[in-house]
């Protein structure tokens, strides 16, 4: 038996573009045990709920992801609506799906980058964000805001989109899907990806549901959980079956994302097709009064919004449980007996978000 | 191979053609549509000092003083959420969709002075 030695690994770190620290119990170049801590980027959004109006607070739930933003708005009013028997209109909830879905579709081309980056593939890296630009200055132009969209609200959402925008945009995701079509074929075929991501960090099927994985880490161990198939906003209206892939690597967990990404294309498309008209939201009145655990999958996988009101217009409590919290322990497991050199791919497959774990 | 290569020709040829995909801000300014949130500005004559702003302001960043006939922003705490602009009962407060210009101090706050009341038409007896 070698030397141990333990070696700190973050909060700063090239590769990662949130702070978890991971202090690595090393023997010669194989990872032991990784002791995982987080805690350095608290706001305290949660407690925020008691001092601001629940309908102004979708605002501060938008904020608590820089990525998954539009979803966690969706979350926190979907919850309020279904406390206080709000029935949402048709129109509103295909927006949403809309939404959500180019959500998707940035948060993975972001994690592709990044993921190419931390193999040390600087083209790809430029492709990935280059497309993803693309889908960014859809957003922009729909609801105002790049990242932080602003357009979910309680009873509905914020701004409409034309027929003519509706018909661009779902041409345009022709031209982006065969764009991302092109760019996965580097991501599956390339020799560099696979070897440095084939085999490597590998969770089964039994642990991964074991230690509750969730998201794109779970359906890259053979686990079929998607949040969405449980039918919120307009997802049962659409056909969709969730991006499985068995092999347990890292390999494989990039392959459900650059999947999912064509999927989510396909999903916009198949809902500008069905988007009926009509209002796109109704005028809500009163206080929530009970409480609610919200699901979304997001595109790191479920998150859960639990809301609790009294009757006024302050919520008493809002607990958010991110997908990055659930990943924390299966990651531990993919990295015991791990090469140390692979480590920032190991930890970037499970696309930490730090900001919205800790809020 | 030929395939690859082929992919590789056919990028490289729309990288030489194409231009770059990014710009050069700030000599070509940035893209920004109707919609974009640039920043909240206000039309101060059209203000009635109801603080509605002020208390729909997730950031708590607006201040309203009624007596002194104030309207003040902290540009800094401003999360430019569009809040405000909906919850003003004269409309006299809106987004913009260019960007704040880029400051050097760190004190942002911005203080509108609002014009003096128009006197009172007197009562006819």
């Amino acid at each position: 038996m070698g030397r141990r030695t333990v070696v700190p690994f973050g909060p700063q770190h090239p590769v990662l573009p949130e702070p978890i620290h991971l202090d690595l119990v090393i023997e010669d170049e194989k990872v032991i045990e990784a002791v995982p801590s987080i805690g350095y980027v608290h706001r305290g959004l949660e407690k925020l709920v008691e001092t601001r109006e629940y309908k102004d607070y979708v605002y501060i739930a938008e904020r608590i992801c820089g990525i998954c933003s539009f979803i966690h708005s969706l979350a926190f009013c979907q919850g309020i609506e279904t406390i206080m028997d709000v029935e949402v209109p048709e129109r509103a909830h295909y927006l949403r799906t809309i939404w959500s879905e180019y959500s998707r579709m940035h948060s993975h081309l972001l994690w592709m980058g990044l993921f190419a980056d931390a193999m040390g593939f600087e083209n790809l890296f430029m492709e990935a964000w280059r497309i993803r630009e693309q889908v960014l200055d859809a957003m922009e132009e729909t609801t105002g805001g790049r990242v932080i969209q602003g357009s979910c609200k309680v009873g509905g959402v914020r701004k409409d989109i034309s027929a003519g925008k509706l018909k661009e945009m779902s041409s345009d995701l022709d031209r982006i899907s065969a764009e991302v079509t092109e760019m996965n074929h580097v991501f599956f075929d390339d020799s560099t990806v696979i070897h440095r991501t084939r085999g490597v960090g590998y969770l089964s099927k039994d642990d991964a549901y074991k230690l509750g994985a969730c998201g794109p880490t779970a359906r890259g161990c053979g686990v079929a959980i998607d949040i969405r198939e449980t039918g919120y906003a307009a997802y049962p209206e659409l056909d969709f079956k969730p991006v499985v892939e068995n092999a347990g690597d890292c390999y494989s967990r990039c392959m459900v994302r650059a999947k999912e990404v064509v999927q989510s294309a396909d999903l916009i498309q198949q809902a500008i097709a069905k988007i009926p008209d009509g209002d796109i939201d109704v005028k809500v009145r009163g206080n929530p009064d009970g409480e609610y655990f919200s699901r979304v999958e997001q595109p790191r996988g479920e998150c859960i919004h639990y809301l609790k009101g009294n009757g006024t217009k302050y919520l008493v409590r809002e607990r958010v449980r991110t997908p990055t919290l659930t990943n924390i322990p299966p990651l531990v497991k993919m990295l015991a007996g791990c090469e140390m050199a692979d480590v920032p791919v190991i930890v970037l497959t499970i696309d930490p978000c730090i900001g919205c774990a800790e809020r | 191979m030929a395939k690859i290569t082929f992919t590789m020709a056919k990028r490289i040829f729309k990288s030489l053609t194409g231009g770059p995909a990014t710009r050069r801000y700030p000599a070509v300014p940035a893209r920004r549509y109707d919609a974009s949130r640039g920043h909240i500005e206000i039309n101060i004559e059209d203000c009635i000092y109801c603080g509605l702003c002020s208390r729909h302001c997730p950031a708590h960043a607006i201040e309203v003083s009624k007596p002194e006939r104030t309207w003040q922003i902290d540009r800094a705490r401003c999360i430019i959420c569009n809040s405000c602009a909906e919850a003003c009962p004269k409309d006299c407060i809106y987004m913009s969709n260019v960007y704040h210009e880029p400051v050097t101090s760190p004190i942002l706050i911005e203080k509108i002075q609002g014009p003096e009341p128009a006197p009172k038409p007197e009562k006819k007896e």
